[in-house]
């Protein structure tokens, strides 16, 4: 039978200060464990909420990214002619073609570079993108050396304020509007006029990608698999699912060096645990020969301070994900190692994060507990009861 | 061939306990032999040293003896395992130490209802068998006190409270008085003896003090880990 975990509690209230300084150092390995992963599943997340499942993404074969593709304009005009294409406000095919374009530009605040993606678009990729909003300003004219840039970029970026006017390729471009991608991949880039920039960047042969809508998920699949199969394309389709789901790689070195990170720290708490526990264990020897004369197993003197030691963990880590909480509202960027231009996200402290920390500091409280606990309970009766 | 067969609580024979000590072993009990019938009151003497204590820790099956035979309630507990010796004692043993021993983080009923958590009981019957203790002791009105809360004798008395609780067959007091003063200490007797007297416990008791001595109805005395017969030096009969 079990020792009420209650004793435990007016223990550790008891004993506030011990309790404190561990459950903070447990706290501490929380909070990086959160943050970090919150970090690589913000990154996850502005790639897996960009892509529609009815949007495919239509490429040259064998490339890592859309920055790579690049597909002919007789092709272009080929897969506008395909069937289960939806049908625009216009009634022209939802099918347009991109360009896409990095430049280096200098940040905010410090002025280091990094590449910026440009997405030369279609008036008809509003359509297949509907979650990107102009938030202030106005749409980009065709034929004109205007841009579009989110907001968070402008904020990340020198010179891509409102009415600011960023030199890239060879002219000068005029930021007219800013809008949102709501937390999508979209966040991270530039939009302008995509003939504008294949002016610009002399890439009048062709696109970058072709991206076309399906009028529904059958449609989709027949769609991909005729454009799989038709000798005058040889093309790779992908659904942009798909595509930005691949582009999730990026974050792999993230959470590998943050779990390292909470992995090495971790030992570190299990320690410091430990030693509290030791030390519990040593100032309540009498106690725990009490409870043994009054018929308490060993088994439950050993249950009874491993508990105390998750319940130290434990407050810790809440105390962890408490402190990271406020990441959540952060922007960040890195850059992503498949198209080497900077993404732009939030850290993602997710309610399935915080489970799975509180989950790491249930196990670290069990490591850190153990060994006091057995040798609490393999101790003589008698041995127990003699020290004052 | 008594015409009263009495029930035997503790039988002990040839029981010894060495403790090693350095290079050197401690005889604490040498080939002890004792009888305790159901319904004694047994005051334990002896110097310093002589192995009381021990003695009383094999009879609680806090510890082993080295050996010898020994039942107690009927039970070979040298052969039991640690954790059936743990309900062992939980079922049939109340024990009472010199310095209280009640946990400080928890009140006075919540430190009497420990030994019943063991038990099938639920939580009505339970708060009913801790305040019928606490009754029987006199501090049914210092139940949510915690110990720092009581005086050594108030602590005392829930100490027997606990051991009484489990409506156990022995109860075991380590120098019950050893820590109180005389007034404290009359009033430990006059629970034990009641105990003893109209709840028909078996007591068997650990005393340097005659006086305290005195309130048992058997006096044995120990001397250098040996036994001495009954009606030697000290004994009252
Ligand atoms: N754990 C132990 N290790 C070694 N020797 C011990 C241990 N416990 C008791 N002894 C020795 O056994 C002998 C008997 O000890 P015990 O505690 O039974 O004496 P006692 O009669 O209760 O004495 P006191 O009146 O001082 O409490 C002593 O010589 C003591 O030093
Ligand atoms: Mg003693």
């Amino acid at each position: 039978m079990i020792i009420p975990l209650q004793y435990n509690l007016r223990y550790l209230r008891t004993r506030w200060t011990g309790t404190l300084i561990t459950a903070v150092t447990f706290g501490l390995v929380v909070a990086v464990f959160v943050i970090v992963m919150a970090l690589a599943q913000g990154l996850d997340r502005a790639f897996v909420t960009t892509g529609d499942p009815l949007n495919l993404l239509i490429m040259r074969p064998g490339v890592q990214s859309e920055m790579q593709s690049s597909v002919s304009i007789d092709r272009y005009q080929i897969i506008r002619t395909l069937k289960g294409i939806a049908t625009g406000a216009d009634g022209e095919p939802i099918v347009a073609p991109e360009v896409l374009v990095v430049v280096n530009k200098p940040k905010l605040p410090d002025g280091g570079k990094s590449n910026l993606q440009v997405r030369g678009i279609d008036l008809k990729t509003l359509e297949l993108r509907p979650q990107v909003r102009i938030v202030e300003g106005r749409m980009y004219e065709p034929g004109l050396r205007e841009v579009i840039a989110s907001r968070l970029v402008s904020k990340r970026f020198q010179g891509f304020r409102l009415g600011d006017t960023p030199i890239f390729g060879g002219g000068t471009w005029t930021v007219v509007g800013l809008f949102d991608g709501a937390g999508t991949a979209y966040d991270s880039e530039v939009w302008c006029d995509y003939e504008e920039l294949q002016q610009e960047f002399d890439r009048r042969g062709g696109y970058s990608t072709v991206v076309a809508r399906a009028t529904d998920p059958a449609a989709a699949a027949a769609l991909a698999r005729t454009i799989d199969e038709d000798p005058r394309l040889k093309l790779e389709v992908k659904t942009e699912v798909q595509y930005y789901s691949e582009q999730t790689e990026t974050s792999r070195p993230l959470k590998l060096f943050g779990t390292f990170l909470a992995t090495v720290m971790a030992i570190g708490a299990c320690f410091a645990g430990m030693n509290t526990m030791y030390g519990n264990v040593a100032s309540r020897a009498k106690e725990i020969g009490t409870l043994r004369v009054l018929g308490y197993t060993p088994f439950s003197i050993v249950l009874c301070f491993v508990f105390e030691s998750v319940l130290l963990a434990l407050i810790g880590g809440i105390f962890g994900c408490l402190v990271s909480l406020p990441m959540n509202w952060v922007t960040t960027g890195t850059t992503n190692f498949q198209t080497f231009s900077e993404v732009v996200f939030q850290f993602a402290v997710t309610p399935r994060l915080m489970t799975i920390a509180l989950g790491f500091a249930v196990v670290m409280g069990v490591v850190g507990g153990l060994l006091p606990a057995v040798s609490a309970a393999r101790r003589p009766i008698i041995d127990c009861l003699s020290k004052v | 061939m008594s015409e009263s067969p009495k029930e035997k609580v503790v039988a002990a024979r040839n029981l010894s306990k060495i403790f090693p000590h350095g290079g050197e072993d401690v005889v604490a009990l040498d080939k002890i032999d004792i009888d305790i019938y159901k319904g004694e009151f047994v005051a334990l003497m002896g110097p310093s040293g002589s192995g009381k204590s021990t003695l009383l820790h094999i009879v609680a099956g806090i510890d082993r003896p080295t050996s010898g035979e020994l039942e107690v309630l009927g039970d070979p507990i040298a052969d039991l395992s640690e954790s059936q010796l743990s309900t062992w004692r939980n079922h049939h043993v109340g024990f009472v130490f010199q310095s209280f021993n009640l946990i400080p983080v928890l009140t006075a009923q919540e430190n009497v209802e420990m030994p019943l958590l063991l038990t099938s009981l639920n939580k009505k019957e339970r708060r009913e068998h801790v305040e019928t203790v606490l009754r029987i002791v006199g501090l049914t009105d210092r139940m949510t006190h915690y110990p720092r809360q009581l005086s050594g004798g108030q602590e005392q008395r829930v100490a027997i409270a606990r051991a009484l609780v489990g409506d156990p067959d022995l109860i075991l007091a380590d120098e019950p008085t050893g820590d109180l003063d005389a007034h404290s200490a009359e009033e430990i007797m006059t629970v034990l003896q009641k105990l003893n007297e109209d709840h028909g416990k078996t007591v068997i008791m650990v005393t340097h003090d005659p006086r305290t001595a005195h309130y048992s109805s058997i006096t044995r005395h120990l001397d250098k880990g040996k036994m001495l017969p009954v009606g030697e030096p000290g004994s009252q009969e």
